[in-house]
């Protein structure tokens, strides 16, 4: 039914419901993350390509609705936050889904063997990466509630906290790469020189997740400066 | 005069069954809108907010309408210039309340945001331009009322930001959320009972015969609020809370203790309707009713009976039975965009500006004005998104309905004029 009535219309959706349904889709390929590195760890082919093709899936559901989100922003809408900074909060977002992608693209693509030297610490990254991305699931959770009190009250030091807690994970999760690059430049004659670039590559793609997500928490950071 | 005498009857019939129509039109759709925030926070039903209708309604039409009614049954149109033709302003009226009647009608098909105190005041000055002359219109009056049109939506936006503003710096901004709201959410509950009565006490009640002096509104209104205020305490502590003390779920307590609350604003909400926007229907009937019953007295220095303002309440009542429950559902669903303490912030703040424009006797938009409300708590960052096309659309809809209502009224006046010579 077509409505006349000026108070029906005012109201359009809160922007930040499909903020926090793309990240929880962006959750779910987080979800493939361990299970994809197991098979890796396990010389599991087959299963890898398997989750590579589940990961493809999901990515492309949250591309939907990155993009529906997109077109349901016109400049006619008044919103609490600076329009501009939600829509690099989802591309952030996406960001994530899409480096899990490139992961998984590399390991379908060449059948990459672990080198005994770091994989201890290659766990580390993952973990680390993993962690980084959960606590940027979990801010972006308290939207709502932010929304709730204003963005202004104690509520929003609390929020603080956590993205200050999410960037030191970040910055842990940094070193481990710094470190993993460096046992990687002192085993590189050992090595295939294709295995190598590709190596650097992936841990260049993992340390780019946790960026994204540490990305994630800045933009909230800006919603609360205003 | 010999018109009057011969039609007087007929006229004041037709008065009745425009005015009717008019009214129930408020209903179906003003006073949805005004109720639907709380019917949308689940803090009553939709039958209790029917029922709640029902008694303020009336209470503000009888106790605070009178003013807004006065504007508009004599505060528009100077009729000094046709003292001998006295059926000519009670064509005009007539012509008026079906010119607005017609235009929202029109306007509803269409889907445009048209209000109905803008189309009668338009249809009134649409007639008087035509069928007395260009002077007739106080202008000076409507220059008042249109400029109050745009400010109303302002103040409710103003009001209702400071009292956002207020919880947050009492309520959640606090290390104990939950407490504080315990703490002050009755005092909240006292404003709205306080602010309300005491605009409609001073000096307001002359047409009841009740002359209050400023300490004994002062007094009464206090009372008033107490009782209110004891009442909104006794339903917080009805309130069954999880002895969680996790930081979000305080915040979800905090707006459990507004729910209940809404209970006041729809009341509140309800009256103010019943003191602005009733006159719509009923001030051109009183006009058509004060000459008739004068035997031809253009002046109107009669009061206002007391059973006009009942049937405006009652079309207002049968409006909202018969569809307004629909647009009250409709409204509702929308409005848990918005968190029940900043409902309760729009509500109070719409309610309050409505009610000081009735004690003044502007009439105004109570749509409007809560929606100029909602943007207050926009402003204070508390709403996802609001589409501010519907200010434009609005702002449309003000130019379009005030020729179109005077087009349509100039048009009816001259057909009337036709037809009872």
């Amino acid at each position: 039914m077509k409505t006349t009535n000026p108070l029906v219309k005012l109201f359009r959706q809160s922007p930040f419901k499909p903020v926090q349904e793309h990240m929880r889709v962006v959750a779910k390929c987080m979800d493939e993350f361990k299970p994809l590195f197991d098979a890796l760890f396990k010389k599991d082919q087959n299963r890898v390509k398997e989750i590579a093709e589940k990961i493809d899936k999901i990515e492309s559901e949250a591309d939907e609705i990155k993009n529906g989100f997109r077109l349901n922003m016109p400049k006619s809408v008044f919103l609490p936050v600076a329009r501009r900074d939600l829509l690099v909060l989802i591309s952030e977002q996406d960001s994530i889904a899409d480096s899990v992608e490139n992961i998984a693209g590399i390991l379908i693509a060449r059948e990459m063997e672990v080198p005994e030297a770091i994989r201890d610490l290659l766990w580390e990254l993952i973990q680390g990466t993993i962690d980084t991305y959960n606590k940027a699931l979990k801010v972006i959770e308290e939207l709502d509630a932010l929304l709730g009190v204003g963005f202004g009250s104690k509520y929003s030091s609390f929020i603080t906290d956590m993205v200050v807690d999410l960037k030191q994970t970040e910055e842990i999760t940094d070193d481990v790469a710094k470190e993993l690059n460096r046992i990687l430049f002192s085993i590189e004659d050992q090595l295939k020189p294709v295995a190598v670039i590709l190596w650097y590559k992936l841990i260049k793609e993992i340390g780019e997740v946790a960026n994204h997500s540490e990305n994630v928490g800045d933009r909230i950071f800006l919603f609360l400066a205003k | 005069m010999e018109i009057i005498a011969a039609y007087g009857f007929i006229f004041i019939i037709i008065a009745v069954v425009f005015g009717l129509y008019m009214t129930w039109g408020v209903g179906a759709n003003d006073l949805a809108n005004a109720m639907g925030t709380s019917v949308g926070a689940g803090a009553v039903t939709v039958k209790q907010a029917i029922c709640i209708a029902i008694v303020f309604e009336f209470l503000g039409a009888v106790l605070a309408g009178g003013h807004v009614t006065t504007t508009i049954r004599k505060g528009i149109v100077d009729p000094s210039a046709i003292i001998n033709d006295p059926q000519i302003l009670v064509y005009g009226m007539l012509a008026s309340l079906l010119a607005a009647a017609v235009w929202l009608s029109v306007a509803s098909a269409k889907g445009w945001p048209v209000s109905t105190t803008h189309s009668i005041v338009g249809a009134i000055v649409g007639f008087a331009i035509v069928g007395i002359g260009i002077d007739a219109v106080s202008w000076d009056k409507i220059i008042k009322v249109i400029a109050s049109w745009i400010v109303s939506p302002l103040v409710g936006g103003t009001i209702s930001f400071l009292l956002i503003m207020s919880i947050r710096k009492l309520i959640l901004n606090t290390d104990t959320p939950l407490g504080n709201a315990k703490k002050y959410a009755p005092v909240y509950v006292f404003l709205v009972g306080f602010v309300i009565s005491l605009v409609t006490l001073f000096k307001g009640l002359k047409h009841l015969k009740i002359d209050l002096s400023i300490g004994a509104s002062l007094l009464v209104a206090v009372c008033i609020g107490g009782i209110v205020a004891f009442v909104g305490w006794l339903l917080i502590k009805r309130i069954k809370f999880d002895e969680n003390t996790d930081r979000k779920y305080q915040f979800v307590s905090v707006e459990k203790v507004f729910t209940p609350l809404m209970l006041f604003t729809a009341c509140s909400m309800a009256f103010a309707h019943g003191s602005n926007d009733v006159a719509n229907g009923i001030g051109p009937l009183a006009a058509v009713f004060s000459i008739v019953d004068s035997g031809g007295e253009v002046m109107q220095k009669s009061p206002l009976p007391l059973w006009i303002l009942l049937i405006g309440g009652g079309g207002i009542v049968l409006g909202l039975v018969t569809l307004g429950y629909r647009v009250m559902l409709t409204v509702g669903k929308k409005i848990t965009e918005l968190t029940p303490s900043s409902g309760f912030c729009a509500e109070l703040a719409a309610a309050t500006t409505v009610v000081l424009a009735s004690r003044t006797g502007i009439p105004v938009s109570t749509t409007h004005i809560l929606i100029g409300s909602i943007f207050g708590v926009g402003l204070a960052r508390g709403v996802g998104a609001l589409d501010l096309r519907v200010v434009l659309n609005i702002i449309i809809s003000w130019l379009v309905t005030l020729p179109a209502g005077g087009f349509m009224a100039a048009f009816f006046f001259f057909t009337l004029k036709g037809i009872f010579g």
